[in-house]
């Protein structure tokens, strides 16, 4: 695939007397990963939700796949997770993975193809049949990332999807995102607000600063595999080095530098 | 278990009680026949109870079954189009005051005394005003997230209604449906006494009581308690088989 899988030119985005986004200049290149990274309120999930085309921007251009926001909505260019997993409770798991093709029509045999095949690649097929509510909430994301997979998508979204989670989960979910973003070869802008999370998964990490939502610097993560000196499975090395550490404090500190 | 044994022993108390109170006080029976007198007009009218419950459970039903599709059709409506919705919800609003005794000579009048039909649309008018407003409440309650789903996904009105608005809106219209059963049973049975064939428990009981056989009126009056319980229960256990799997 050629060309970059995100391109937002001098996007603002005023709600009321806010100014939430100002003059967002950002580029994701095909099957990159972006962390958007900053303190409540920095704009980072309106950004996210205006290259979903959940918000319109005030000003300035969006592009996905080098078409307009809308335009790659309607196209389905993008899968999206969501911070609660939101799924469909009267729903069986393959019927929520399968959700995106129903509404685009695809035909039962298919879709239960591919539900199939994204349970196993989340390590979900044994719950298939069974009801949300009977996952723990681990399991739903893990469940709702499959779902936003389901229509082969080169570009995910990921608004703070562990957010909720226990420490020890989120390690694991992160793990589980790396393989699943390298096997896809998808780009990922994902929003959080846990520095060491954005390091370990991105190639860079946009620091944001807030009122108004700005960008103030880009730091290099240390997305395992993303350069020749990190293996591509290796997480718990990346989450050890030394490198990731300095990548933290640079982070750190470019945070504080945008809250000053 | 546990909670069915109290409500049964305070029953089987007021029953004791009833009788031995009627026996001691020698109560005449156009005021208060015996349980015993009931019990016994209950099994000498069995044959007869049968089918007149089942003329008036039979109304209750066809009422229920009409006032609940118009009720979920007109909230449908009302939740896709602002002016079916300005139109519709002060209308069956104001319905909810009809008193029904106003509404029962009126269609016996209109459809002759010989049918069924004034009875059964007295039935629908009382089920259509719960099932409208829990439907409505229902599809009203669609969670942000489920609602930036459908936009992401780009689906139509009609898919986000039909994927997440009406599935999510299935409790609650059950429940409407349970509150209106028990209502639809008092409807039917009270719709029986302004006119129309004499074929219900309304229509035995007023007659009975008309007959100073009070005890067979009283008879009649347990089998119209027991057909309430009937639908009660119904409305209750259909509730419960929907709802539960989505603990």
């Amino acid at each position: 695939m050629s060309g970059p899988a995100v391109e937002l030119a001098g996007v603002d985005k005023v709600f009321g007397p806010v100014r939430a986004l100002d003059g967002i200049e950002l580029t994701i290149g095909a099957g990159e990963f972006v962390s958007l990274i900053g303190p409540s309120g920095c704009g980072k999930s309106t950004l996210l939700r205006v290259v979903a085309d959940l918000e319109q921007p005030t000003a300035g251009t969006v592009r996905v796949r080098g078409k307009p926001a809308a335009q790659a909505r309607l196209d389905q260019d993008y899968g999206i997770a969501f911070q609660q997993a939101g799924l469909l409770e009267w729903r069986s798991v393959a019927e929520n993975v399968e959700l995106p093709l129903h509404v685009h029509g695809v035909p039962r045999a298919q879709r239960r193809e591919r539900a199939a095949e994204l349970l196993e690649m989340v390590g979900l097929t044994e719950f298939a049949r069974s009801r949300p509510g009977e996952l723990s909430g681990g399991m739903q994301q893990r469940v709702a990332i499959a779902r936003a997979l389901a229509p082969k998508p080169s570009l995910l979204l990921m608004d703070e999807p562990f957010g909720a989670l226990d420490e020890m989960t989120r390690e694991r979910m992160q793990a589980e995102l790396l393989r699943i973003a390298g096997e896809t070869r998808a780009a990922v802008l994902f929003v959080t607000h846990s520095i060491p999370e954005a390091v370990v998964l991105s190639d860079r990490v946009v620091v944001m600063s807030p009122r108004p939502g700005r960008i103030t610097e880009v730091v290099a993560g240390r997305r395992p595999g993303s350069r020749p000196d990190l293996a591509p499975d290796d997480v718990e090395d990346v989450r050890e080095s030394a490198a990731f550490f300095t990548a933290i404090t640079d982070v750190r500190e470019a945070l504080r530098k945008g809250h000053g | 278990m546990r909670t069915w044994l109290p409500p049964l022993a305070f029953g089987a108390g007021v029953l004791v009680l009833w009788q031995v109170l009627v026996l001691a006080l020698a109560v005449p029976a156009f005021l208060l026949p015996a349980p015993t007198a009931i019990a016994g007009q209950v099994g000498a009218q069995f044959g007869v109870i049968l089918p007149t419950a089942a003329v008036t459970g039979g109304n209750a039903l066809a009422g229920l079954v009409a006032g609940f599709l118009l009720g979920v059709a007109l909230a449908l409506l009302a939740a896709w189009s602002r002016p079916v919705r300005e139109l519709a919800t002060p209308v069956v609003l104001a319905a909810s005051a009809v008193p029904i005794v106003a509404l029962a000579p009126v269609f016996t009048t209109l459809f002759g005394s010989t049918t069924e039909v004034p009875r059964q649309l007295v039935v629908t008018v009382v089920v259509v005003v719960p099932v409208f407003v829990s439907t409505t409440r229902g599809l009203r309650q669609v969670q942000p997230v489920h609602a930036d789903l459908m936009t992401a996904l780009a689906a139509t009105p009609w898919q986000a209604s039909r994927f997440v608005r009406l599935p999510g809106a299935v409790p609650h219209i059950v429940t409407g449906l349970r509150l209106a059963a028990p209502a639809a049973v008092i409807a039917s049975i009270v719709a029986e006494y302004f006119g129309g064939p004499q074929n219900g428990l309304g229509s035995r009981i007023s007659s009975a009581a008309a007959n100073t056989a009070y005890a067979r009126a009283w008879a009649f009056v347990v089998a119209a308690i027991a057909l309430g319980l009937l639908y009660h229960l119904a409305g209750l256990l259909l509730e419960r088989l929907v709802t539960r799997p989505r603990q």
